[in-house]
């Protein structure tokens, strides 16, 4: 269940520093019996992923047959293959990306704006919509499963990739994120540009934003990881197979095809390597993201 | 965006005398309001508004078709004498005392593993974060593989190593366990994260005075290192708390609330009741109850922490 989030360090400065493990003067370097514990459980925490990799890959005869191995006798792509021939996959991962994207695109222009507009301007009603929005913390998700779905019926989009997205658009852990952000920015920046001329607008879409790249990179993880692997909203508001997201699609498949292994696990690898690929490349981001929220689809 | 052209106040600069303040006031209205009313608007409507409106749900008996009915306070009273309910809560309960503290001090275990500067901790950093970008329903397929009682990784170590294999998911006395096993898995990068932030903003005189004194690794980690980070405990402890307290979608996409009921929580039975039983204005008071006893735990936490030495929370 995805919670919106305070910021979690209370005594740290954002933007959060780089890689934390780097930097702890008070150990000794190359303390050899560390990896000892580390090593089971770094093992431990990968297990899964390669039981998920080789199951995907393993032939059906060989998965639910004694003595089981650990390892295939031959790797094969039949699951995969079963899995895009048999199966809507490819829409649903075409649905997902959609949101994704809608849901990344909405966030960073509308948090952004709203952020500097809480952070930079001065307009009547400021502190009190401020304070809203951060009030709205408090309500979970759950509070709002009914009336949404009411909502939702009354718009008329049931059963379509809207109600997927629409709950993305824009979030308080955004406003927040962008608003801490822009307030950290000496505001000498902005008032020569406004000296020269240049509207607020223009100020904040040339000068501004430009500077915010980390904070929207931290946005734009956020913003992917809970749209990607969101599963509440799409169930509540969507039963056509043909505006399923990925993540419903395969929850779908636990109960249609419950024993074919290899196809479900080649599911399992479609919904989550992208975003394991994007993890290993912007780790530090990832990190980053992580500290300043409890997300977690 | 209809603040684009909108001119805006120069610092330092004469204003036009015509008129003065007053459209100044506008301008800055529209401009402002120009920035923050599209995310602001989004943000309430779908959360204050609906919010108030389950408030409004709850006091009805309404099925999403028929005319509501207003029954008053009859859904809290009915909730009161619940015992599917009451179950679930039980279940969310053990679930949350299972999760809470080995969550908690897995993330410090890992978080005091990490600090250091050893060869190859990029990679076990990596490994033991990856988990957090798996879905819930991926997690849920993995959970049920792993713990398959026939062919399951799980049971054929334990056949390895001699020990009679268990049923698991399929066993009432054990499905809870292995749902906070796999939460474990996938959320440890989180309180390790907090952990590891927290551990850096320590500083290094605190354990190096302690060394100096005369107090080993370990007396100089529960004295000095362990009470500098209470205000961190407090606060992952409340957080996991409510994550535990609402905990869905893993049940969604492994048990589904089975075996026997076993696994079903409050949000399960909450989401059972509104979108299987199509009982709206029931489904909205077991939200408000639960909402209620959310609050009530993070403000007791927070106020027994402010008394107590833990403090700066």
């Amino acid at each position: 269940m995805t919670v919106l989030a305070t910021p979690t360090r209370p005594s740290s400065s954002w933007p959060p520093s780089d890689t934390p493990a780097e930097e702890a003067p008070h150990s000794k370097p190359r303390r050899g019996w560390w990896h000892l514990v580390l090593v089971p459980v770094a093992l431990l925490f990968a297990t899964p992923f390669v039981q998920m990799f080789l199951t995907s890959l393993t032939p059906e005869s060989e998965i639910n047959r004694f003595p089981v191995r650990f390892f295939p006798s031959e790797l094969t792509l039949d699951g995969y293959a079963k899995l895009f021939r048999d199966t809507d996959v490819l829409l649903w991962t075409s649905n997902t990306v959609l949101v994704s994207l809608v849901a990344v695109g909405s966030h960073l222009v509308l948090c952004s704006l709203a952020g500097y507009g809480f952070a930079r301007l001065k307009f009547p009603g400021r502190n009190v919509g401020f304070f809203m929005i951060i009030a709205t913390i408090m309500i979970p998700t759950q509070l709002l499963m009914v009336p949404t779905y009411v909502m939702f019926a009354r718009v008329g989009i049931i059963d379509t990739l809207a109600a997927a997205m629409v709950p993305w658009l824009a979030s308080v852990f955004g406003i927040f994120l962008m608003r801490q952000f822009f307030l950290s920015l000496p505001v000498e920046l902005e008032e020569a540009a406004l000296l020269d001329g240049c509207s607020r607008f223009t100020t904040f879409w040339r000068i501004i934003l430009p500077l915010a790249r980390p904070a929207l990179a931290t946005l734009a993880i956020f913003t992917l990881l809970s749209s990607w692997n969101d599963l509440v909203w799409p169930l509540i508001a969507i039963n056509d197979p043909s505006a399923f997201t990925l993540q419903l699609g395969i929850t779908n498949f636990q109960g249609a095809r419950r024993t074919d292994w290899s196809l479900l696990m080649a599911s399992n690898v479609v919904a989550t390597l992208p975003l394991i690929v994007f993890f290993v490349f912007a780790q530090k981001q990832f990190i980053a993201t992580m500290s300043f929220t409890g997300v977690k689809g | 965006m209809t603040a684009t052209d909108v001119a805006t106040r120069r610092p330092g600069t004469v204003r036009p005398t015509r008129r003065p303040g007053h459209p100044r006031r506008v301008r800055d209205g529209l401009t402002g309001w120009g920035f923050v009313a599209p995310a602001t608007l989004i943000v309430l409507g779908l959360s204050i508004f609906p919010a108030v409106w389950a408030f409004l749900l709850s006091l009805q008996d309404w099925n999403g078709f028929s005319t509501p009915e207003a029954v008053g306070f009859d859904n809290y009273r009915e909730m009161a004498a619940d015992p599917d309910l009451g179950g679930a809560a039980l279940h969310t309960l053990l679930y949350t005392a299972l999760f809470v503290p080995a969550s908690v001090l897995l993330g410090l275990g890992l978080a005091v593993a990490l600090n250091r500067r050893i060869v190859l901790v990029g990679l076990y950093r990596t490994l033991i974060f990856l988990p957090f970008v798996v879905s819930a329903a991926a997690t849920g397929i993995l959970t049920t593989y792993l713990f398959n009682p026939q062919f399951g990784l799980v049971n054929n170590v334990l056949r390895a190593i001699g020990l009679p294999p268990q049923g698991w998911l399929e066993d009432p006395n054990q499905a809870m366990v292995v749902l906070a096993i796999m939460s474990l898995w996938g959320q440890a990068a989180f309180t390790t994260v907090i952990y590891l932030a927290a551990l850096q903003d320590i500083p290094a005189e605190l354990t190096e005075a302690a060394r100096v004194d005369g107090a080993n690794r370990w007396q100089s980690f529960w004295h000095v290192t362990f009470p500098q980070l209470a205000p961190v405990t407090v606060f992952v402890s409340i957080w996991q708390t409510i994550q535990a307290i609402q905990l869905f979608d893993l049940v969604y996409t492994t048990t589904r609330g089975g075996p026997l009921g076993a696994t079903e929580t409050i949000v399960y039975y909450l989401w059972t009741s509104a979108f299987k039983d199509l009982e709206f204005g029931y489904a909205s008071a077991v939200a408000y109850g639960l909402f209620a006893v959310t609050l009530a735990i993070t403000i007791g936490v927070t106020i027994y922490s402010r008394r107590s030495t833990v403090g700066g929370f």
